[in-house]
């Protein structure tokens, strides 16, 4: 294996773990404020669908990303009035836009595009394209001229789109929020002990809600990458999981912002490896294809197996908040 | 204080919420474009509008009340299963293994043993997960969602590369032998106007038996306390000298094994030979099931007859309305779960608040005898 195709899989590995980041970032904004939100699947895969189908008939990408953020909002205050003003249970709310998300991209695209449930096919310029920092090489050729150097920054660097890079900041922006300023100080305190935050004269339904529609925005964006980014449009069930493995590196990152980006890292990884070697010989045996294609589920198993250290989660997680009188 | 009497809690709130699912349901379709009113004429008429109907519907209600009894005993402990889909499809594994493998003289010895492969299998896989929640804390709605999709690769690969049929390029097992099928519901009801092709086969009785021994457990046996009272207080329930780590494993592998009991109606009963995606979401359906018959047998009879006659009659709305996608069902389906499941207080809250007016007028009418 030479040096370019460590970096050809590096790269996808970048590309593979962003919406898992974004989504991962979602899940750590509303459970960090004491809600489980296992409906970051769901959020994904309606706004992949509408930023997609947007995308298409206006010709923009921007107003498909924004047709998917408010379509994975509205989700979001869904799952906000079912487990925050009504207190019903997080998890089947979450079950619930999961489902409702999965079946109403398909009724919808099926009645507006009649295409079996897909979208059309994107046309170029109405998706992300990739930017080319200054310097960097675009083709193939030109990078396989380039030293090691030129290549790292060529190949794994420049040439990805805005989302992705968007992405990586949010991770030092979600830092920032939830550990040097007010409203993160709250949110997390609302997290662990809602009664507290309740005494001190802040709303805990405000917070939540907050919380809740911030993961909206994110999962909208990560959505709008899978449909507008990653491919060229939508097809049923394509966010294929994302939103669990999601919730897994945020598990396994201890709902932690960088240790969120390693593991998202991680998963996007194993993902790449399965992408481009569908068997994998080792000597004698040969490790099929289906086997990669579960490698990040038994992985993320794995990992809530506890095999890798204790996963505390927020404390007055899942648990909805009702005042004392 | 008695908020409500019980019937409104039993049947009321439900039916409620039920009736807002289909409400809004109906609103979807008339968002596309078709009419709601026509829409549920053509399900009804497809769903019960003859024998051909009827067979479907009822072979499709059997799924769901396996599954639904599988989510409903999970249910009992606060357990959230949403492995029926991995664990059904472990199932099916489990019944081609042994029709395959053995030369069955008779139908009923094979049943017998498919239900036990079926039930061994599929709860075998449930106890990963259950094993990870008592000992590890592992949160089994993550698990029991990854070990669906390690079922789905698991039995992908196990269909090419162990099953498959030499020579053939489709995914599937061989067909079983001919002295392994099930009486169809030709054969036991020809008389009521069923084929020969129709799907419904005698595994409903044993679903409908399922029901009966899924209530005496619940109910009226010491394990099925147990079960309920670590469910309703996990600190009540260790306190009282229930073993935590027995009720998580016992409850999930008694939930998995009812949800692979699946696979006999479809794997034997229908299909006759192992295919890809058997469990067509049946799994999912059962938390819909669970959930709307409030984990009561009844209920669940009730509500699987209701999600089978959608699986039914929306099968023939997409021939009569293509505008309309059969993932259609998933959205009632995701309606029924949201408004019985999680918007459950949506509802409950202001009926209590009419029963207590109602109580209140009733008290200043009559007031209370001054001795009680």
């Amino acid at each position: 294996m030479d040096f370019l195709t460590i970096l050809q899989i590096l790269d996808s590995t970048v590309r593979l773990a962003t919406p898992l980041l974004l989504a991962c970032l979602a899940g750590l904004y509303s459970e960090r404020a004491g809600v489980f939100d296992i409906g970051l699947e769901g959020k994904m895969l309606v706004a992949a669908f509408f930023a997609a189908a947007l995308a298409y008939s206006s010709g923009s990408v921007w107003v498909g990303l924004v047709a998917g953020v408010a379509a994975s909002m509205v989700l979001a205050a869904l799952h906000g009035l079912a487990s925050i003003t009504f207190r019903g249970n997080q998890l089947i709310s979450g079950v619930a836009i999961n489902f409702l998300a999965a079946g109403l991209a398909v009724v919808i695209a099926q009645t507006w595009f009649a295409q079996g449930g897909r979208t059309p096919q994107l046309p170029s310029d109405a998706r992300f394209g990739n930017i080319v920092l200054p310097g960097a090489e675009s083709t193939i050729r030109g990078i396989a001229q380039q030293g090691p150097l030129g290549q790292i920054y060529s190949e794994l660097i420049s040439g990805h789109s805005i989302l992705v890079y968007l992405s990586l900041a949010l991770v030092p922006l979600t830092w920032w929020v939830l550990y040097r300023t007010r409203f993160g100080l709250r949110l997390r305190a609302v997290g662990e002990n809602p009664a507290a935050v309740d005494t001190a004269g802040i709303s805990v339904v405000g917070l939540r809600y907050a919380a809740v529609m911030i993961a909206g925005i994110l999962c909208g964006i990560a959505g709008a990458y899978l449909s507008t980014a990653l491919s060229a449009g939508f097809v049923k069930d394509m966010s294929a999981g994302r939103g669990f493995i999601a919730l897994a590196a945020l598990i396994f990152a201890k709902w932690r912002p960088w240790y969120a980006l390693s593991a998202c890292l991680l998963f996007g990884f194993f993902d790449a490896v399965g992408n481009r070697y569908q068997n994998i010989q080792l000597g004698e045996f040969i490790v099929p294809v289906q086997f990669m294609q579960a490698l990040p589920y038994i992985l993320v198993v794995i990992v809530l197996a506890g095999l890798v250290g204790k996963a505390i989660p927020p404390r007055a997680g899942g648990e909805p908040y009702v005042k004392e009188r | 204080m008695d908020k409500m009497p019980k019937w409104a809690d039993v049947v009321l709130i439900p039916l409620i919420s039920v009736v807002l699912a289909l409400l809004v349901s109906g609103l979807v379709v008339a968002i596309i474009g078709e009419s709601p009113l026509r829409a549920m004429q053509i399900m009804l008429r497809g769903a019960f509008g003859s024998a051909y109907g009827w067979g479907y519907t009822l072979y499709y209600a059997t799924n769901f009340i396996f599954t639904g009894l599988a989510v409903a005993v999970a249910f009992h402990a606060r357990l959230f299963n949403i492995g029926g889909e991995g664990q059904a499809a472990l199932g099916g594994l489990g019944v081609a293994v042994i029709l395959l493998g053995v030369d069955w003289p008779h139908w009923s010895l094979a049943l017998a043993a498919a239900m036990g492969f079926s039930m061994l299998f599929a709860a075998a896989w449930a106890a990963v997960p259950a094993y990870l929640q008592a000992k590890r804390g592992s949160h089994i709605v993550i698990t029991t969602i990854m070990f669906n999709y390690i079922a789905s690769a698991l039995l992908v690969y196990l269909l090419v590369n162990v099953f498959r049929v030499e020579g053939s390029m489709a995914p599937e097992s061989a067909s079983f032998a001919p002295t392994t099928h099930l009486p169809s519901a030709a054969d036991f009801a020809g008389g009521l106007g069923f084929r020969g092709s129709t799907p419904l086969n005698i595994s409903i009785f044993l679903a409908l038996i399922a029901c009966g021994l899924v209530w005496l457990l619940i109910w009226r046996t010491r394990l099925g306390y147990e079960i309920r009272s670590f469910g309703q207080s996990e600190t009540a329930a260790v306190y009282a000298g229930i073993n935590p780590t027995k009720i998580i494993l016992v409850s999930m592998l008694i939930s998995g094994a009812l949800a692979g009991l699946m696979a006999v109606n479809v794997v034997m009963g229908e299909a006759e030979r192992l295919v890809l995606d058997f469990t067509e979401g049946a799994g999912f359906v059962g938390i819909a099931v669970a959930l709307m018959g409030r984990s009561h047998p009844v209920g669940v009879i009730l509500a699987a007859l209701l999600f089978g006659a959608l699986y039914q009659g929306g099968a023939e709305l997409q021939f009569e309305m293509p505008a309309i996608s059969r993932e259609m069902i998933v959205v009632i389906q995701a309606l029924v779960i949201l408004f019985t499941g999680a918007l459950d207080n949506m509802v409950r809250l202001p009926v209590q608040r009419v029963f207590l007016t109602l109580k209140r007028r009733r008290d200043r009418a009559a007031p209370p005898h001054p001795a009680e």
